[in-house]
């Protein structure tokens, strides 16, 4: 059964000439690890809000269409119940921080669901440890880097134990080291308790090998929706501008230079298609 | 030239943030700042616009002490864009945002008119002209604050993440301005995380860990190393990696050099 089912959305800001998105239709699997691109200002983070009922419900605007999620219609259900199923990283999490210290920042949805103390104390640790800023703990958000305080966000996410999982450019401010490891936790997620994830990104090099699927918007409509390979293999998304991963485009050029007919998204696979063809 | 001697900050004594860091940027340089989450850079480039004044050591700016001098007087010939843009923005409209720094420092209206309209274009933010900047994306709220910096047009530009929320064809426009700008003189400072950018577009890097600098040098000299690369939580650009993995004998972050090397390679076990 599909956890997430967009049904013809359409929608426009308050005051907004031209409409962001428009008659959208998409459907997630539950388990599903689906990977969202497209051109800045494309609608990305607008489609995020509608998929926890933040939007019609924070920001007014025309809304046309139903978004489903876990059998509730978003604009039928208030948003603290969609956001209990699904949970949302914001692209800018600083504008998102306000407790006194990180430990608590981690915690406040967790009392707000009220949670006994214990459980709270615990899925606080593991979330900080998961993450990798227990050290960080006692610190206030504001005094972290740029990529310490995405990191809280994170946390403060994984600690919900949403069933959806929505990230919008999760990764932008940590270190690739850090991104790496984020992106394995999803990934663990993913396999091992089968909780969906969407998962906005511009740099696709290290997610797109894991991702069951990949889509494209474009101007506020999906213009491909495929697996990994079928997009990013596409002569579309090479004109849109996205970030083709350069491995790709490595094994794009030996298949004009010499009939290679591969589609890898890893090094790791490209190496070991060249390789393997020595034999 | 920016010069740092012996320079050290910390935000809660005992923790340093930087630690005796000793650096020189050239003027008309381009060069990556690069490090892990928490190593210090955006620390160290709020040295360079006087935001932050180190506790011991000195930071050179031209001929100016930063200790002796104030931001307002910075600013004009040093332009900081900050990590995050909702630090930066404030103006009603995408148009006062863009003009503000201007008309503080006095330049002619015609002048201004001029170089917002630059500004508008060259970014392209020309139809939110209107909009008050909490209304744009994440993308182009960066691209706003990237686009009020430049347009005063100072001497040097410090930029910390200036692609997040950029897609490639924006990132390779932001790049090939940063490449004008610097052969016409100005000294860029880009604090990044994207690897692939700076393999791409940024000749020289400096690697920050743990308020130390580890390293700095010919970009692909640097980004070939992989215990300089682990130390700083980097990992390699895609065709350092696949140059690795195909054991190259000389790893590149050439497009070209990687691409001809695999193809020989695929046309050798053909035969
Ligand atoms: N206002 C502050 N108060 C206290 N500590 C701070 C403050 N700002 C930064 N720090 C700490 O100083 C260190 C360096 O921070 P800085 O912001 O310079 O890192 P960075 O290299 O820019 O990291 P990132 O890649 O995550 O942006 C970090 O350990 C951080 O937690
Ligand atoms: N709150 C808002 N009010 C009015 N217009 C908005 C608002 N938020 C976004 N927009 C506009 O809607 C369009 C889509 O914005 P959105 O934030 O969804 O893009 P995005 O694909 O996430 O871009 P980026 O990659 O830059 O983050 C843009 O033209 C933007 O200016
Ligand atoms: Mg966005
Ligand atoms: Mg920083």
């Amino acid at each position: 059964m599909a956890i997430i089912e967009v049904k013809g959305l359409s929608y426009s800001y308050p005051e907004s000439a031209v409409p962001t998105l428009i008659n959208v239709d998409l459907k997630v699997e539950q388990c599903e690890f689906v990977l969202m691109s497209g051109p800045s200002g494309c609608g990305k983070t607008t489609f995020c809000r509608c998929l926890n009922g933040l939007i019609p419900a924070s920001y007014g605007g025309t809304f046309d269409g139903t978004v489903t999620v876990d059998g509730l219609s978003t604009t039928e259900h208030p948003v603290y119940e969609i956001s209990q199923r699904v949970g949302l990283v914001f692209q800018n999490p600083e504008n998102e921080l306000f407790c006194t210290s990180v430990e608590r920042e981690v915690a406040f949805g967790l009392e707000n669901l009220a949670l006994p103390r214990q459980e709270i104390r615990s899925r606080v640790e593991e979330a900080l440890s998961l993450v990798g800023i227990s050290q960080l703990k006692e610190k206030s958000p504001e005094e972290l880097s740029g990529g310490e305080q995405q990191k809280v966000a994170i946390a403060a996410l994984l600690a919900m134990k949403p069933k959806v999982l929505v990230l919008d450019e999760p990764t932008a401010n940590l270190d690739p080291m850090s991104a790496n490891s984020i992106l394995k936790i999803l990934v663990r997620l993913h396999r091992e308790s089968g909780v969906t994830i969407v998962l906005v990104e511009h740099r696709l090099e290290m997610s797109a090998p894991y991702a069951d699927r990949c889509v494209i918007f474009e101007e506020g409509r999906v213009v491909l929706n495929g697996s990994p390979q079928e997009v990013l293999y596409s002569e579309k998304a090479n004109s849109l501008g996205i970030g083709i991963p350069q491995v790709v485009q490595v094994a794009k050029s030996l298949s004009a230079r010499c009939g290679f007919e591969g589609r890898p998204l890893s090094s790791k696979a490209l190496a070991e298609m060249i390789l393997g063809a020595k034999g | 030239m920016i010069t740092f001697k012996d320079v050290s900050y910390s935000y809660t004594p005992g923790a340093y943030a930087l630690q005796n860091i000793s650096l020189i940027i050239g003027d008309g340089e381009l060069v990556a700042v690069l490090g892990e989450n928490g190593a210090g850079k955006t620390t160290l480039v709020k040295h360079i616009n006087g935001l932050l004044k180190p506790q011991s050591g000195s930071v050179i700016v031209g001929d100016t002490d930063t200790k002796k001098s104030t931001v307002a007087n910075l600013a004009r010939r040093v332009g900081l864009v900050f990590q995050n843009p909702d630090h930066q923005l404030f103006a009603e409209t995408v148009e006062k945002e863009l003009s503000f720094a201007m008309v503080n420092f006095g330049m002619p209206p015609e002048e201004v008119t001029k170089r917002v309209n630059w500004a508008l274009e060259e970014f392209e933010l020309a139809k939110y002209k209107e909009k008050p900047p909490f209304l744009l994306s994440g993308g182009e709220r960066k691209r706003l604050a990237l686009a009020s910096v430049l347009s005063y047009d100072p001497q040097t530009i410090i930029l910390d993440e200036p692609t997040t929320g950029q897609d490639d064809r924006q990132k390779t426009r932001m790049a090939n301005l940063f490449k004008q700008l610097n052969s016409d003189g100005k000294t860029i400072i880009v604090v990044t995380h994207d690897m692939e950018f700076v393999a791409n577009f940024i000749p020289r890097v400096i690697l920050i860990s743990k308020g130390k600098v580890l390293a700095e040098g010919p970009t692909e000299e640097i980004l070939t190393q992989k215990e300089y690369l682990e130390r700083a939580s980097l990992l390699p650009p895609q065709l350092v990696d696949l140059s690795w993995k195909l054991s190259l004998s000389k790893p590149s972050i050439s497009f070209e050099k990687v691409t001809s090397e695999a193809l020989r390679m695929l046309e050798e076990s053909r035969r």
